[in-house]
């Protein structure tokens, strides 16, 4: 289809209590910039139940204009009612590009409406730029594991579509004295239509739930920790910062933590402030899932390990003598 | 239960090395793998046919001949016929293109082997992590689909998933036809016997070339002409330099100069 806008919309997932996830809001920042370039509006779309929360999210954080779907039938995600819901709004109002997400429910949906919409999507992108040339978005992602990077463009559909990681950007400064006009669609969709049925929400053993991907602090662990045990040490100094544990694949392997603590291509793709990597060698699929971390800070016997290429803070050591020091250290810091 | 799973022959990107002073992928001598995440896919398939072996699996691989190899060794461990799509037609293809010729295929096959009641593909190739092909193909096909399925068994004319979500997972019902993308489960996926390799080595992997499909597909539509995505340019990531070192006497030594160094930047 053509575009009928050169607008530039933000899907802004939101979580089951209508509040919005942070990558939404997170990539409102590029697609202000984007927008002006284009010479565009910035739209936030949002689709759920109860979503006045992401509304005023969205509006403080720079959307010109809001788009809102809601409806009992988009309580939970769903693959149909919200295809639906997203490519019923751009067939009427045309954007010409169009950011996701990259988050589960993101990259389900995604491909699902660039398909239904015959045009391309770009997963998974860490930068997006304006093609100064011919206008289009340049969307750039890792392929190959993390070893190579390439840009993407797609001239002659529209409108362009990419997922982004969650953490790549970060959120601007709310100002909650703006305001957006806010457009309610009425769009809804026969329960026929949504051939998946929500059975069971099975949340993490044991009450536990890893915000990896929403994390400012992460605090892994690897085969260097030997042990289960010496996840105590990680945790420890995890919760000191405010922050998460994460795990590299031959933890995880070893059945020393659960699958959701594992970072890297098998795992979860993270962007925190800060990275913290115990003991972890840094094999490519470890630092494909962490590199776009702002600061890392590696922590690892063998001087040679791969881990400290991508390291701002480089600490050749035993993690056992190191870390138990560093936690004092920090402990006296916010005594 | 008739079942296809979808396999693509991947580089193994462990083995892949950046040339150092070309600062390109060196491809050469990386040996070429069963896609992991499509090799799990089987998997899950696998533990359907333990359930109830009256059922038939099927793998559909899109790729150049040399990537029946890939499917030999799925054929190994719980595959029973393989289809190879091949052709230079087919080639450059982006996720879209590479669906709708995959969907196209899928129909294809359908004609003589019959209705699939589950699709299943790996959440993502490890080369190109799109983890777009999956729910395109459902789309092209019009099934629903489950993405990121760590379990998955069969009850009535249902399938149903474990499918990990952002902070946990849920569990998942669709009616059959459906398909399904599978990403790492708890468990490996089972070794090939010598039995099994012997008896995979002597099965015939039927083609499926671009002619075969010439009726139903719109040649608009594939190949690199046919890709609404262009890849402009690729580079290799840029490695931080510039790192700062610390290697003390003592592990207390080196805590209390990166805590020196962590305070004085404000990281902490």
């Amino acid at each position: 289809m053509d575009a009928k806008t050169k607008d530039l919309w933000v899907f802004i997932e939101t979580n089951e209590d209508g509040s919005p996830k942070n990558v939404g809001i997170e990539l409102l920042s590029p697609g202000r910039e984007l927008a002006d370039k284009q010479g565009g509006q910035l739209i936030g779309v949002i689709v759920g139940s109860n979503v006045d929360a992401s509304v005023k999210a969205a509006t403080a954080h720079g959307a010109d204009k809001i788009f809102v779907v809601e409806g009992k039938e988009y309580e939970h995600y769903s693959t149909d009612a919200y295809t639906h819901a997203l490519c019923t709004l751009v067939e009427k109002y045309g954007p010409t590009s169009i950011l996701i997400g990259a988050t589960n429910n993101g990259r389900d949906l995604g491909p699902r409406v660039a398909c239904r919409l015959n045009t391309g999507l770009t997963a998974d992108c860490t930068s997006l730029a304006i093609d100064e040339e011919t206008g289009n978005v340049a969307w750039t992602r890792p392929a190959f594991g993390g070893n190579l990077m390439a840009t993407i463009m797609c001239p002659d559909h529209r409108p362009q579509i990419g997922t982004v990681r969650p953490g790549v950007f970060k959120k601007c400064e709310a100002d909650e004295a703006r305001s957006a006009e806010v457009v309610k669609e009425d769009i809804h969709v026969a329960p026929d239509m949504i051939r998946t049925e929500l059975i069971e929400v099975i949340k993490e053993t044991a009450g536990e739930i890893v915000d990896l991907e929403g994390a400012e602090v992460i605090v892994s662990g690897g085969r260097g920790l030997g042990s289960p045990e010496g996840f105590k040490l990680i945790k420890e100094l995890a919760d000191l910062l405010g922050g998460v544990v994460g795990a590299s694949r031959a933890a995880v392997d070893s059945g020393w933590i659960g699958h959701s603590h594992q970072v890297g291509q098998t795992g979860k793709t993270v962007g925190p402030k800060l990275y913290i990597a115990c003991g972890i060698s840094g094999a490519i699929q470890h630092v494909a899932g962490m590199s776009s971390s702002n600061t890392i800070i590696a922590i690892n016997k063998d001087e040679t390990a791969p881990i400290f290429n991508v390291a701002d803070y480089g600490v050749v050591g035993d993690l056992f003598e190191v870390l138990p020091v560093l936690i004092a250290e920090i402990k006296k810091l916010k005594a | 239960m008739n079942i296809l799973v979808c396999v693509k022959q991947v580089p193994d990107t462990t083995e892949i090395k950046i040339d150092p002073v070309k600062k390109t992928l060196i491809r050469d001598g990386v040996p070429s793998i069963v896609n992991p995440f499509d090799a799990y896919a089987l998997e899950l398939a696998a533990r359907i046919k333990d359930k109830d072996p009256s059922t038939k699996i099927t793998l559909l691989c899109m790729g150049p001949p040399q990537a029946e190899a890939a499917l030999k060794e799925c054929l190994s461990v719980g595959g029973d016929v393989a289809y190879l799509c091949s052709g230079r037609e087919f080639g450059g293809s982006d996720t879209l293109a590479t669906s709708y010729i995959l969907a196209t295929a899928i129909k294809k096959i359908e004609e003589t082997d019959g209705k699939f009641d589950i699709i299943f593909c790996g959440k993502q190739a490890i080369d190109g992590d799109t983890a777009q092909v999956g729910p395109e193909i459902a789309e092209h096909l019009d099934y629903p689909q489950i993405t990121y399925a760590v379990e998955s068994y069969v009850e009535g004319d249902l399938v149903k998933v474990k499918r990990e979500t952002d902070d946990g997972f849920e569990l998942i019902a669709a009616k059959m036809p459906c398909l399904v993308t599978v990403t790492k489960p708890d468990f490996d996926p089972r070794y090939p016997t010598i039995k099994s390799k012997m008896a995979a080595n002597r099965k015939e992997i039927a083609k499926i070339a671009f002619a075969d499909l010439e009726a139903t597909i719109d040649a608009t539509k594939i190949g690199l002409k046919g890709s609404p995505t262009k890849v402009k340019k690729t580079f290799t990531p840029d490695v931080k330099t510039g790192g700062v070192k610390i290697n003390e006497e003592t592990g207390a030594d080196s805590a209390k100069k990166l805590f020196a160094c962590l305070t004085a930047d404000k990281i902490i």
